[in-house]
């Protein structure tokens, strides 16, 4: 028996945040005359009822991209249950979009087991697109009461920056913040393969 | 070059950018993605597949370590070449399914092709 060996090489790749040298991007709340309108969706959730986020308007809505397997997203969910508890008198909704691929297979349980007290709707390639192609996850969107994205989150983020934007767009404060910066933009970068040796 | 009628061993090597890691074979939490190597190996047939000896890392969002692979890794593949395979030039195809976080973030599962040329020889 012979051994003979021979390798291949396969690069992986993964995301370059470009136009921002911190990894975790801090998304100020834009001045109102910035804010676009978040576009608008009609999803099923766990309980087969439609979820159109244009039905929230009025109110201040988070909306977080989610997965089960994503651990980030993980330590996140608890603090939005909170937020969900303490603001639900205030017109606060959260609503969840998971992109696991396996759909409800994966989310219900989890969502059971958690007690996850907010809207979970199974997210779509052209919910994604909708919204910039959301690659990296988390992904959180502040929409304000005009149904505008006042802010966007990527990647894990404190609970205390939640809850300030929560209170200034509940209370229809315009920030005056400055140093953040507004965006980071997230490119997946896929390195073909280089070829066997 | 495979001898037919031998057993081939292959190495294929990935590399992760710094800052990135990804889910080992066997990952720690049932929710989360294992590394997962697959080939369409005709006209040889998959023996075993060896996964590199994972790492124990502790991340900002996992109360306890995860079993992960950084940086640059190597993955064995060894293949019985039949003895009736027949001689001359054929690609070996494959898929790689990994998915790649960093310690705030996560990417979505991506799938690659890979390929390695061989040679069957009598």
């Amino acid at each position: 028996m012979s051994l003979l060996r021979s390798s291949a090489i396969v690069i992986l790749g993964c995301a370059a945040f470009t136009g921002c040298s911190n990894s975790n991007v801090r998304a100020a709340v834009k001045p109102e005359k910035e804010r676009k309108l978040a576009p608008d969706f009609s999803l099923k959730d766990s309980s087969g009822k439609t979820v159109k986020l244009s039905e929230y308007r009025g109110k201040v809505v988070l909306l977080n991209f989610w997965a089960t397997w994503c651990g980030p997203c993980k330590i996140e969910i608890p603090w939005f249950i909170d937020f969900q508890q303490q603001y639900k008198d205030r017109d606060l909704v959260v609503l969840g979009i998971s992109m696991d691929e396996d759909g409800w297979t994966s989310v219900k349980p989890y969502v059971e087991q958690k007690k996850i007290n907010y809207r979970v709707a199974i997210g779509t390639e052209e919910l994604s697109t909708l919204y910039g192609g959301v690659d990296a996850l988390p992904t959180t969107f502040m929409i304000d009461r005009a149904g505008r994205i006042a802010s966007t989150h990527l990647g894990l983020v404190s609970k205390s920056e939640y809850q300030t934007e929560i209170q200034d767009l509940l209370d229809g404060k315009e920030l005056k913040r400055s140093g953040a910066l507004s965006s980071g933009r997230l490119a997946f970068i896929q390195l073909p393969f280089i070829g066997a040796r | 070059m495979a001898k037919a009628g031998a057993v081939v061993s292959t190495k294929l090597v990935a590399q992760l950018r710094s800052g990135y890691h990804c889910n080992s074979d066997k990952p720690s939490d049932e929710y989360l993605i294992p590394l997962k190597l697959t080939w369409t190996a005709a006209p040889l047939e998959v023996g075993e597949i060896v996964y590199p000896q994972p790492q124990m890392e502790k991340y900002t969002f996992s109360e306890k370590p995860l079993s992960v692979y950084t940086g640059d890794f190597e993955i064995v593949t060894k293949f019985k070449v039949p003895a009736s395979a027949p001689p001359g030039p054929a690609v070996l195809t494959g898929k790689l399914r990994y998915q790649a976080c960093t310690d705030r973030m996560c990417l979505p599962p991506k799938t690659v092709d890979v390929s390695l040329p061989i040679t069957v020889v009598k």
